[in-house]
């Protein structure tokens, strides 16, 4: 588990950190996305993916939040 | 366009690449590109922030050299202790020309070194209270210091000091912050980690101690994150943004107080410059605080007024209006400034090679002059850096992260360019070549460069440099053959 930090970007897509490693890139695809939950898996445009417990949508990014890294995709 | 065509430009790493054992080629190959438009994703095409090779030359610093160097330093009224051997200091001490205002040794600290000077007995015995003395030292003899910092050299995270216990300690008896900071050199790959841990130390220290408190704000409240001052630089920037109506709040950190950064929380927006040093504390604000961050460029008048138009564009109609006057006020000075200077610059070709965020930001003030950039890269960039700079230089130009030695001198020898922007070391290598060179570190003690009045210098600074009649009597080595002995000798 790692700390991570989503906030929106100017263009308003959804931008993933992970302070640990100075890793920045775009989130590509989330697995849920409604009021009432989300979450869930979270696809990289780097190729990695990660998973956080869904939770309601959070009302102000950017959140940090608890992530599990799901395969060793990105480098 | 670049010089050379993608083919071609490959075919050059390729063959620089050769003269390396297989191992190091290896790893080089990662680090050397030619860039390409159509990668949105830098990773994609060049590693960065990785370990140096070993052997190679590599112009990168420490992890203390980005906190105390870079984040910490700056901070006026703090003074910064160099915790450690005396060496890490003093060779660093009042290098980066930020400058400040006040009574230097009064209540002023920027251009001292304070160092807890290690010796033997230190590194055997602990320097806990060699520093604990050190602090009382300082208050009897400064006393109208804002704060301290601890600064760890490589030794205190080696002996395992416990800094963190003596600082509260003595931040308890003088009743300011000391704030300790561990940012031993070892720490990472290069000192953007230094950044990363110096940032972390603000917020941990430093930045909330005044919330709650009463403060009367503006709703046009901004704070410059990211700008060292180096030269003046973010004197020059400040000017704008106060024509533009704004209020600047605090600088981080050149000309900076600690009482500013305390205050910056109560900003409407955070304007981050260098990106690759407070990224860090910018995310931090916008999470806790809700401070929107944006970044900027001010380099060059094209750069500049995209800028401004983009932070205007935050606030209202006032500020808008004020911003557009502003921009119209500046352009004849801009227009005299190109109209002097484009005819001797147009068409010169420039290779950089700079720190965190200038291999970017510094392309438009040079496209505004007619240059152009043909290569360029980090010492220690991220792949955000990376990203970013995708995107402002032409399709297959040469990128090359953490260039070595042997690397730069072969591609300019191959690429030549009219013109290097690079750091300190490689300095004379370059004029020894024949090539001239612009050390755009700490502006090769000119500037600012930063704004419209920094454009000015920026743009006289480069033509002195090509125009430079040294450069007719020395002859580049590629040329050398093609050259008459007399002149040889001159050379
Ligand atoms: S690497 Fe260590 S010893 Fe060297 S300058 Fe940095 S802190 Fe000092």
């Amino acid at each position: 588990m790692a700390n991570i930090m989503i906030r929106r970007n100017e263009a308003g897509g959804l931008v993933f950190y992970l302070p640990k490693r100075d890793l920045e890139a775009s989130i590509e695809s989330i697995e849920f996305d409604a009021d009432d939950k989300w979450g869930g898996e979270l696809k990289l445009d780097n190729g990695g993916s990660y998973y956080i417990d869904p939770i309601a949508r959070p009302p102000r990014l950017p959140i940090s939040l608890r992530a599990r890294r799901l395969g060793a995709a990105e480098d | 366009m670049a010089v050379l065509t993608r083919d071609e430009t490959e075919a050059l790493i390729a063959e620089v690449l050769e003269v390396y054992p297989d191992k190091a080629k290896k790893d080089r190959t990662k680090h050397l590109a030619v860039n390409d438009h159509d990668v949105e994703q830098s990773k994609k095409c060049i590693t960065s922030n990785r370990k140096s090779l070993p052997g190679v030359m590599t112009i990168r610093g420490c992890a203390y050299a980005g906190s105390k160097g870079v984040v910490w330093g700056p901070i006026k009224d703090m003074i910064h202790i160099s915790h450690g051997p005396v060496g890490c200091g003093q060779y660093s001490r009042a290098g980066r020309r930020n400058y400040y205002v006040g009574t230097t040794g009064v209540d002023t600290f920027g251009t001292m070194n304070f160092t807890s000077d290690f010796q033997e007995k230190d590194i055997v015995f602990g320097g806990d209270k060699k520093l604990a003395k050190l602090i009382e030292e300082i208050e009897t003899l400064f006393p109208l210091h804002k704060g301290i910092s601890v600064q760890s050299e490589c030794p205190i995270g080696l002996i395992g000091d416990d800094i963190e216990a003596v600082s509260k300690k003595a931040s308890a008896a003088i009743d300011k912050p000391v704030v300790p900071v561990r940012c031993e050199g070892f720490r990472g790959v290069s000192q953007s980690l230094g950044h990363h841990i110096a940032n972390d130390a603000i917020r941990d220290w430093v930045l909330d101690k005044r919330d709650g408190q009463e403060y009367e704000s503006t709703p046009y409240d901004v704070a410059i994150i990211g700008d060292y001052n180096i030269g003046g630089d973010a004197w020059a920037s400040r000017i704008l943004l106060e024509e533009m109506g704004l209020r600047v709040v605090a600088q981080w950190s050149g000309d900076g107080t600690i009482a500013e950064m305390m205050n910056t929380p109560k900003v409407k927006l955070n304007l981050l410059h260098c990106y690759r040093s407070m990224n860090y504390i910018s995310r931090h604000m916008e999470e806790k605080y809700g401070i929107p961050y944006m970044e900027y460029n001010f380099f060059g008048p094209t750069k500049i007024i995209e800028s401004c138009r983009k932070i205007a564009a935050f606030f209202d109609d006032t500020i808008k209006e004020k911003t557009e006057a502003m921009i119209a006020r500046y352009q004849p000075m801009m227009d005299e400034i190109i109209a002097k200077y484009r005819p001797r610059l147009e068409g010169k070709k420039v290779m950089l090679y700079v720190g965190g965020l200038r291999p970017r930001h510094v392309i438009g003030a040079y496209e505004d002059l007619g240059m152009e950039v043909i290569g360029t890269g980090y010492e220690f960039g991220h792949n955000d850096d990376y990203d970013r700079t995708i995107k402002e230089v032409g399709d297959a130009t040469l990128l090359y992260d953490d260039v070595t030695g042997f690397e730069l001198e072969e591609f300019v020898k191959r690429l030549k360019p009219d013109m290097v922007g690079s750091g300190i070391k490689e300095k004379y290598i370059f004029q020894k070549m024949g090539i001239p060179l612009r050390q755009m570190h700490s502006w090769d003690y000119s500037g600012p460069y930063h704004g419209y009045d920094g454009f000015a210098i920026f743009a006289r600074d480069m033509d002195i440099a090509l125009a430079n009649p040294v450069w007719d009597n020395m002859v580049p080595p590629w040329k050398k053959a093609a050259v008459p002995d007399e002149l040889q000798k001159v050379a």
